[in-house]
């Protein structure tokens, strides 16, 4: 069942679930953030309206620079601001940021450990139908291997805000990522967001297995298990919305009773949350692990839950592999 | 602004130019690899920064006012923690730690490893913004401070670098100065004939910025373009600074060999003979 404590949205489960894309709430975040600190700055490679920063624009030029299409520049510019005492916003795709600009990332940022936060917009198949160079299914792996790097992964609007609110409050780099279709919102104001806790959105005092989710495909992770119990299945799932920092105690303890684990993500599984649930689990709690997610292959185009289906990421392909896992 | 400088304190500046080019030699030999030529071409601009136009306190390397030197291409950091060290920023003693285990002197420039560092360099391209970022801080801050920036003329081959001009540019840094080491080679040899660079000058003035070009290994020249670039409003400014490779021992003297290597005991002996007679024109007790 829903875990009551988190305070979710009661509708979740209804036809008419509101929808909200989560780069709406980085740009709400920005704004709060902007009107308490006045050394928040937030850069742009072009891409000031899609990234939802154009509102900070409108309302602190002063504060917002344009850098044209040049994420390098761009996140080494930030790197400058970001060692004399500004905190920095870097808005771009995640394709191009971390992708493109990926070693100047790692140096100017990373290692020089410059106060920089990395937006990665337009993650995943999501981007739907400007297809698979647009859709960055890589961009977890390539932040969450980066030391001083923390990463989050806001699973709807609501939590986007929070960790938008959150690092910029923290001295230090880190990456967000953002989706940039509308999907359901799960949270609310009053639901906790706690850097490297990840909380069971669907709990059970017996659970046959695990689910770790991250982004908005923890929405269709918990149609999945009211399905699942609808027909006697009892699992739960978890937001993994921190995905570095991380307790890993807590994972250990949700899976070692269970030992059967499902990841979703709408990233490659090579190197992305579920690799990363592997490697805590491997070490104390070896489990069965199936990874949902790009599986060694490219997006395309299409609508954005057209593909989802596609790849056998919504609700019916995830109850389907917990089916299957549970067979083995 | 002063628009001329005494002959004694140019005799001062040749003096620690020299004072580096030793140090520098001595680091090289005692780390056993690092980049001979750049570091020695570079000495005279680097002791005209640290010794006369830098407005910077050794002692309190965090000081809010200070002048912001950004060295992009950080393989010539000998170079750099030479001059600092000469300065006071610490004990000329650590220089013989360059590129050993736990040392503060990293390979290549680390900003959280040594004060006085303001950023993290090695791989090429990246100074020039990261020095927009500091100027653009200036600005905000409505800071006097100007950011000195140190380039490879090779790196250029790098995009990020023109990307970095043009926002140059677009926001007016006057605060802002890059210098180019032009000293003609790379690692695969010749510059102009790896990837041809010329016109830089007229590719910087292109860009809107304003753009000198001089002897790199001229102290006075130095000094007084370093001065008047700051007298130029509403653009950044660039000075192609020509500079022999190796300069000061003969035998490293336009060598590419010597961009990526270091002197071993006969060679450094051989060049601290050169330094210390100024290539047999003066006697010295060596």
């Amino acid at each position: 069942m829903i875990n009551k404590d988190l305070q979710l949205n009661e509708f979740l489960f209804s036809s008419g679930v509101t929808n909200i894309a989560t780069r709406d709430g980085y740009g709400e975040g920005l704004l709060s953030l902007a009107q308490e600190n006045e050394n928040i700055v937030v850069l742009t490679a072009d891409l000031a309206e899609s990234t939802r920063v154009d509102k900070f624009e409108e309302k602190y030029p002063d504060r917002f620079f344009e850098c044209g299409i040049s994420e390098q520049n761009m996140v080494a510019v930030a790197a400058g601001l970001g060692v004399t005492g500004k905190r920095v916003f870097t808005s771009s795709y995640a394709t191009f940021s971390p992708g493109k600009n990926w070693e100047t990332i790692r140096t100017t940022v990373c290692y020089n450990d410059s106060d920089v936060k990395i937006a990665g917009h337009h993650a995943g198949i999501m981007t739907a139908q400007d297809g698979a160079t647009h859709q960055a299914t890589e961009d977890i792996a390539l932040v969450r291997c980066l030391p001083n790097m923390k990463v989050f992964v806001p699973a709807d609007y609501f939590e986007a805000i929070r960790i938008t609110e959150y690092v910029g409050k923290i001295y230090g780099p880190a990456y967000i990522r953002f989706s940039r279709e509308k999907t359901p919102v799960i949270t609310t104001e009053k639901t906790p967001f706690e850097p490297g806790e990840n909380f069971s959105y669907w709990v059970s005092d017996k659970p046959e297995c695990i689910i770790f989710a991250t982004g908005y495909l923890l929405y269709f992770s918990l149609l999945a298990a009211k399905k699942l119990k609808e027909e006697g299945i009892e699992v739960e799932v978890v937001n993994v919305s921190s995905i570095k920092p991380i307790n890993e105690e807590n994972i250990v303890n949700k899976v070692k009773d269970v030992r059967k684990v499902v990841t979703v993500e709408d990233h490659q599984v090579a190197g992305g949350m579920g690799s990363m649930i592997s490697e805590i689990l491997s070490k104390e709690c070896p489990s069965q692990i199936s990874f949902m997610g790009l599986q060694d292959r490219f997006g395309e185009s299409g609508k954005s839950f057209e593909l989802v289906s596609k790849f056998g990421l919504d609700d019916v392909g995830i109850k389907n592999t917990v089916l299957n896992l549970l067979k083995k | 602004m002063p628009s001329d400088i005494s002959d004694k304190k140019v005799k001062f500046l040749e003096e620690k130019a020299l004072e580096i080019r030793e140090l520098i030699i001595e680091m090289l030999l005692n780390a056993g690899s690092g980049h001979s030529a750049g570091p020695l071409g570079m000495a005279d601009v680097f002791s005209s920064l640290y010794f006369h136009t830098l407005n910077h306190i050794p002692s309190k390397p965090d000081w809010e006012e200070r002048d912001r030197l950004v060295l992009s291409n950080g393989h010539i950091c000998p170079v750099r923690y030479a001059a600092m060290a000469l300065s006071g920023y610490f004990p000329l003693s650590e220089l013989k730690t360059l590129r050993q285990l736990g040392s503060r002197l990293q390979g290549h420039p680390h900003r959280t490893s040594l004060p006085g560092l303001e950023t993290t360099s090695g791989p090429l391209g990246e100074g020039v913004s990261q020095a927009i970022g500091i100027a653009l801080a200036g600005k905000m801050n409505k800071k006097d401070y100007h950011v000195y920036v140190v380039t490879g003329d090779g790196e250029h081959d790098e995009g990020n670098i023109w990307e970095s001009v043009m926002m140059g540019a677009r926001y007016k840094l006057d605060n802002l100065t890059v210098i180019i080491d032009r000293n003609n080679i790379q690692i695969d040899g010749f510059t102009e004939d790896v990837m041809p660079l010329e016109s830089l000058k007229n590719k910087y003035e292109s860009f809107g910025w304003h753009a000198e070009d001089i002897d790199g290994n001229n102290i006075r020249e130095i000094v007084l373009t370093l001065d008047k670039v700051k007298t130029i409003h509403e653009m950044p400014s660039v000075i192609i600074a020509r500079t022999i490779p190796g300069k000061g021992v003969h035998f490293m003297e336009n060598n590419y060999y010597w961009h990526g290597n270091p002197p071993n005991k006969e060679q450094a002996k051989m060049a601290m003979k050169d330094l210390r007679t100024l290539k047999n024109k003066i006697e010295s007790e060596y």
